[in-house]
Parts: C-alpha cells; structure tokens; sequence
C-alpha cells in the first residue's frame, strides 16, 4: 500500500518464549518494513503481549532473533531497546500525577544520566510541539487525573512520539474510545507511518484495525495462523474457525420451552463506569430458570463487568431482578445465597488447601447429609475430583482448576451458575471434559447457565441463546446457529 | 524543571523567613528548647532521606535505622578508638561513607524482589545490626551503650546551628533533586517501571542513585548526631521504634514532598515533648494524630495545604 521499500526495520526470526512448560509463542517469524502498519491479532492467550513483552525487552525470547535496523535487540534490557528506536504506545498508563500534562511529555525528552539535574533549553519548546501535534494543546497545564480518557491516551501517544522511534507498538489502540476519537487516533497513528516508522498494532480482533493496517498477523496458541491483507485474512479457513467456532453441539432450547413466565434474571439498561472508563452501557439481557445464555466477546468488552454487577461486587445503575426481585443494595454474600453464584475467570481456589476442603468450604452451609449427598453427585459429575481429593488445589493442573472453581461453586447450590472464562488457557482434551459436564447440567438439573467466552465454539455448544457484547454494548441477540450468518462481521 | 522554575517566589520567601527565625530562636529560647530542636533537625534529614527513597524511587525502607545506625555507629567506634589522633570530621566522612555502602548493599535485593519482599528485607538488615551491636559489644558498647570522648562541641547554641545549617543544606540538595530532571525520572521509575524503562530510562541506576543519596544523607545525620549527643545506643539509633518515628515523620508531613517529610519529624518531635507530662499517654495521643492524618489526610499536612489551595 504505502512506499514500503529497502530492509526491514523489524526482523523477528524463529521467536518462542517459554514460560516454565508453557509455551507462549512459538517460532514466530515476521519482518516490518519503514512507513508500513502491521496488525498484529489473536484472541486472549494467543500469544501476541508475550510477543510485544519479548520484543520490548520486558521479558527476553528464551530462542530466536529480534533484529532493530540489522541490529540483534532480543536480551538487550528493555531501556537500551527504548534507546535504540523502539516506542510503545501502552493501554493503561499511570502518568505522574503531581506534574502537569507538558512535565509529563518533557520525561519523555530527559536523558538517561545522572549529572544532568535541569533538562536542555529547548525540552520545553519541544514538549509544546509535540503537545500540539497529539492534540494536547489545550490542556498542557493540567494535572492528568482531570483528563478525559481519550486525552490519557493522546498522553501516551505523546511520549511515544517524544521517543522519535523507528518502530512503534501499539497497544490496543481503540480499546475505550468512541467512533470520533478513533478516526482521531487513526490519523495520529498514520502520521507515524507517513514519517518512515514502522508501526505494530496489537489487537484483539481485525475489524478494529483493518481499515488502518497494510498487513495482518493472525496468532493462535503461540502461533502464526495466517497473515496478508486485511480481508484474505478474515476470510482464511484457519482464523474463521478460531474466532466462529465448528460445528455445533447440543441443539438449543427454544425460549418458549422454559417453564417460567418470566424470566428469573432480568437485567435492565445497565451502565457501569470505572472513573472515566464506561464499562457497560444500557446492557439488558434475561436469563430462564434451566436455560444456558451465552456472552460472547472478547477480552474488555465488558464481560466480566457484567457478572461482578449482577454478582452485586461493582456498583451500577439500571435494574437486576432476581426472581422478581431487584437486586441493588444487597451484598454479595447476600446474593450468592439467593441463588446466584459466581465462578470467576481467576477461579478463586484456596491454594494451600486440599480439593476436598475447597468443595467443603463451597458447601459448607449445607446440612451434613445433603453436603455428603452433593460431592458425591459432584464426584460423578468430575470424577477426577475424587482421586484428587487430599491433594493441595495449588498442585492440580489448570484444567483440573477450573473443574474444581466449577464443583465448589457447585456445591453452593446456585439456581443459577455464572461462569466467567472458564476455558481460558485450557488444552483442548480438558475443554472435552468441561463439555461433557455442562451437557450433563443442562440435560439433568435444571439450573440456569450464564457463561461468558471468547472461545466462540465453547460458547456456542452450551448455549440456548447467545448474547454478543462489543465494547460495552451488547450488539446481537440470537439463536446460536445464526451466530456465523448475522454476528460474525462484529467479531472477527 | 518548570514548577521551580515558575514559582521560586512564595516557597523561597517562605523558607528564608523561617530559617531566620530559626537562626534567631537561641537568642530567645532555653538550652532546653534548642536541645530539643537540634535532635528534631537530625531526625528531620532522616525522614527527607527516607522519603526520597519512598516518595520518589517507591521503595518502601521499613528499616531507614539500617543506614542511620552504621553512619552512627561507624563515626562513633572510630572516635572511641582513635580519639585524639583521627579528626572528628574524617569520623563523620567515614560513617556517612559506611552508611553508602550499607545502601548499596540494601539496594541489591530491591533490584531483584518486588512488593512485600523487600520491605522484609530492610527489616531483617535492622534486626541483623542491633544484633551486630550487641554481639560485638567489646567494640560497641553493646546494649550500654558507646560512650564517646568527644563532641563536636559542648554549646548548645552551636550545637543548635550546626544542626540547622545541615537540615537546611540538606533540604535544599534533596528537595532541589526532587524537582530537577532526575527527581523526574525517578518518579517515574518509582510510578511505573514498565513504562519508565520502555521511554529509554535504566530503572536499575536511577532507584540505585536513590539509595546512595538517601544513605548518605542518612548517615551523615547519624554520624552528626552521635557527636551531637556524645553516646551511640541501639535505642536512639538503630531500634526498629526509631526508624517507625521516622517513617511516620515522613507520611505525616507528605509523601512525595521531601520538605514535609521534614516538618513532620518536628512536629512529632515537639508534640512528644509537649505531652509528656501525660506519661504514656503521650505516646498513645502521637500515634492517633499521626493515624488520622494517615486516614484522613493520606497526603499528609503538605496535602491539607495543597487541597485547601485548591488543585
């Protein structure tokens, strides 16, 4: 697309990085010519941050080369790669809080020594311009903390920019902005381009990138899937099942089957703010008694939000009724007791304690017999709890984990089970395992299912209906063999 | 950088005013008043020292006793032992000097751990002097204590000059650090390492520059002290209760401001000396003060002035 031309300024070479056993990339290979924006893409866990993390230093490639302008950095410590050209635009940033927003670009201009205690004469006209350049100008005086989000991130830029890198990473440049910002940031992000940097966007999906990048990188399990222009890439076979799903599993319930009038979850336009972050916005979604709802969407969409808020652990506004009853002003604790019971995406286990005093503790307000009664149904439902049972939860493997966060919560009796993420990192002989036993849920009990995904066929398989959340809005409703045919373009 | 340099005026009057009136205060005061403020002077450099590491590099020294202790120390079993023949400022030289290298020393774990492990790390390096202390008792004075042949001197309007002088000298280098290019960078480092070292920092020099400036500092205030109060024991230098005092100083005045850090030591000096003729009771009455300023104020008395200015 852009005169892209002469050696590459990045050459990455048979990169992998393990992490003890786990191996998060896996000779990885791509190279980025001058004035060129490569995406870089692949669902939570794909690989793609310990890419970046290799790449800037902040943990070096256990094998394989990372060559700046000819020049070998893989190992180098991260400053020494800063100094040699490589810039990073990052998601979360904590400026300094005491210094005002031109302080906080004029770091960005400091050098790297001990003996020069005031900076040069010209930091300041420098730091003006490049305040003018993001769009800072206004606001230079100000403290971050009374910025506006959008503003945080134009304060990233800006430091980045300070840098003057030869190759800059960006990290999910859209993540929290809203459609004008974005076109805001897109041209800043080409002006990039447009003066000879290499540029790497890192994301979650193609769609937030596409219309910016030359070429897209698409990574799975610490591999590359696929990689060319945009569209060949969201057409590809191999991406389309990793992000869409195969075939489906157990046909889905229609509504009308569930034998409740209404539905026993009821939420209603609900918005939940973290500071400046809107994080759910007029979300509404109901659950049946016995029904299993899917949330799909991919990592800060809003997901795990939406469950702390029905789990009454962040504060909202706008309705949650549970069986005909609002649910605000409760606690926690008072709502797992009514019936609804989370398993977090961080499961949550006690560590040091054994897998039978995990499911005790779940169901530690049961009567005796029924608790007897209940691990015993639980030990059928994952029969390698049972074996497992006086070793520390610590010591179990991450299926088996998320097998043992599922059983305690369990334990609790819940009419209705939230499960955030729980294939996260998963291989695929466990997410069988894990399969088996929601089908025996759904066909046996009649407790109600909320599961929130990334992993569409893991969704799409458990689900009677399925919900789409994209950046804090739910944006489709359906049955999940439309899923493919109508959600699809939203998602990839 | 720019905040110095756009309003020197307000700060600057500020202080010379009160330095006056503090160069003028033994014309005014009693021996007893000034023997108090001088012991506050010192403690007041401990808890700048302290809170450049804290406020600025983020590393939280639960043991700032660590390095007031060997400057102490250090001067002080050099003077026993050398009396006559070594100066006491080449002593002084020596304990600040040891102090350095106890700071490099204390900064290698902080390098290497994060969070809680660190701070565990500066307690035991407190533990393991006093018990050092006690162990080389011959050389020490052991839990008696060192007596000392020499002060630097016996008046205590000098001695009360010469503590002010070095507070404020100290002041001005640490504050004037604070706010120069490197106090910057440090902060940074301290805020976020990540990112302080993705914009092209060594995170590693800059937090280890932090300790040797506040080991100095540190031991150079013990060192003085100790020819200040003509004896060195664990329990004005070195116990775990002294480097608390210090570390309340510090949060009571202002996390982040060297200068309040400052303030705070002089104000729990005096209000320990004011109440107690309530016994006990005097140090129950410090510590709820101290703690609802924690609570209430977490930016310390600095804060209050700075929320009540308006942000």
């Amino acid at each position: 697309m852009s005169a892209a031309g002469g050696a590459p300024v990045l050459e990455v070479r048979n990169l992998t990085k393990r992490f003890g056993g786990l191996v998060a990339v896996k000779d990885l290979s791509f190279s980025i010519r001058r004035g060129e924006i490569l995406g870089l893409i692949g669902p939570n866990g794909s690989g793609k941050s310990t890419a970046m993390n290799a790449i800037l230093g902040v943990h070096p490639p256990t094998s394989g080369s990372v060559r700046l302008e000819g020049a070998e950095i893989a190992g180098l410590p991260s400053h020494r790669i800063a100094r040699m050209g490589v810039g990073i635009v990052f998601q979360h940033s904590r400026p300094l809080a005491r210094q005002t927003v031109l302080e906080n670009i004029q770091v960005a201009l400091l050098p790297d020594r001990l003996t020069r205690l005031v900076a040069g004469e010209d930091v300041e006209a420098r730091a003006r311009s490049i305040a003018e350049r993001v769009g800072l100008a206004a606001v230079v005086d100000r403290r971050p903390a009374t910025l506006p989000f959008a503003d945080l991130r134009r304060l990233e830029l800006a430091k980045a920019i300070a840098r003057r890198p030869r190759l800059v990473l960006v990290d999910e440049p859209f993540a929290g902005l809203t459609a004008s910002e974005v076109a805001a940031f897109s041209a800043l992000i080409r002006a990039f381009r447009d003066e000879g940097c290499a540029v790497l966007l890192v994301d979650h999906n193609v769609k937030g990138v596409s219309a910016l990048v030359d070429r897209v990188l698409a990574m799975y399990l610490g591999e590359r899937i696929a990689e060319g222009p945009a569209a060949d890439v969201m057409r590809d076979e191999t991406v389309r099942r990793v992000y869409l799903g195969g075939p489906l599993g157990a046909p889905a319930r229609p509504e009308s089957t569930f034998a409740d009038r209404d539905a026993a979850l009821r939420v209603e336009g609900l918005d939940v703010s973290y500071g400046k972050a809107r994080a759910l916005q007029g979300v509404s979604l109901h659950v049946h008694q016995g029904e299993f709802v899917s949330v799909v969407g991919l990592n800060g969409a809003g997901k795990t939000t939406l469950f702390n808020a029905v789990s009454g652990l962040v504060p909202y506004t706008g309705s949650i009724r549970w069986r005909g009853v609002a649910l605000a002003g409760r606690s926690g604790a008072q709502i797992a007791r009514g019936g609804i019971v989370q398993c977090p995406e961080s499961r949550e286990l006690f560590g040091d304690m054994t897998v039978l005093e995990n499911l005790e503790l779940g169901g530690h307000a049961l009567p005796d017999a029924e608790r007897t009664e209940r691990l015993a149904w639980l030990h059928g439902l994952f029969p390698i709890l049972r074996s497992r049972g006086t070793q520390t939860a610590r010591t179990l493997s991450g299926g088996e984990q998320q097998m043992l966060a599922i059983a305690r919560a369990l334990m609790m009796k819940p009419r209705l089970l939230i499960l955030d993420e729980p294939t996260l990192g998963l291989a695929p002989v466990i997410l069988e395992t894990l399969s088996q036993a929601l089908e025996r849920l759904r066909s046996s009990t009649d407790i109600a299912v909320l599961l929130g995904e990334q992993n569409v066929t893991f969704a799409l398989s458990h689900a009677d209906r399925v919900y789409v959340l994209d950046h804090a809005r739910i944006v489709w409703e359906g049955r999940p063999d439309r899923f493919e045919a109508e959600a699809a373009g939203a998602y990839i | 950088m720019s905040v110095a340099r756009r309003r020197p005026g307000r700060l600057a009057v500020a202080a010379l005013v009160a330095l006056a009136t503090a160069a003028c205060l033994p014309f005014a005061a009693s021996g007893y008043v000034l023997g108090l403020l001088t012991v506050a002077f010192y403690t007041a450099v401990f808890a700048m020292a302290w809170d450049l590491l804290f406020g600025f590099a983020g590393e939280v020294n639960f043991g700032p006793t660590f390095l007031i202790g060997l400057g102490a120390y250090t001067a002080g079993i050099l003077d026993a032992r050398f009396s006559p023949d070594l100066p006491i400022i080449v002593c002084v030289a020596a304990g600040a000097a040891a102090a350095v290298v106890g700071g490099v020393l204390l900064a290698l774990p902080a390098l290497r751990v994060r969070g809680p492990y660190f701070g565990l790390t500066t307690l035991v390096a407190v533990l393991m002097l006093q018990n050092l202390v006690v162990v080389f008792a011959d050389l020490t004075g052991g839990e008696i204590g060192l007596a000392m042949p020499d002060v630097i001197t016996a008046n205590a309007r000098g001695n009360y000059w010469l503590a002010l002088g070095f507070m404020a000298t100290s002041a001005a280098i640490l504050y004037g650090l604070s706010r120069s290019a490197i106090g910057l960078v440090l902060q940074a480092s301290g805020q976020d390492p990540l990112q302080a070292g993705a914009l092209g920092f060594n995170v590693a020099k800059h937090k280890l520059f932090a300790f040797v400036v506040s080991a100095f500092f540190s031991g150079l205030a013990g060192a003085l002290m100790v020819f200040y109060m003509g004896t060195a024991s664990v329990g004005t230098f070195v116990d775990i209760s002294v480097g608390v005092q210090v570390i309340i100083a510090a949060v009571l005045g202002g996390r982040r401001t060297v200068l309040g850090a400052g303030i705070g030591a002089i104000f729990l000096i005096g209000m320990g000396e004011l109440l107690r003729p309530l016994g006990e009771l005097a140090t129950l009455i410090v510590s709820l003060v101290a703690l609802a300023v924690v609570l209430f104020f977490p930016d310390g008395f600095i804060g209050m002035l700075r929320g009540r200015a308006g942000r």
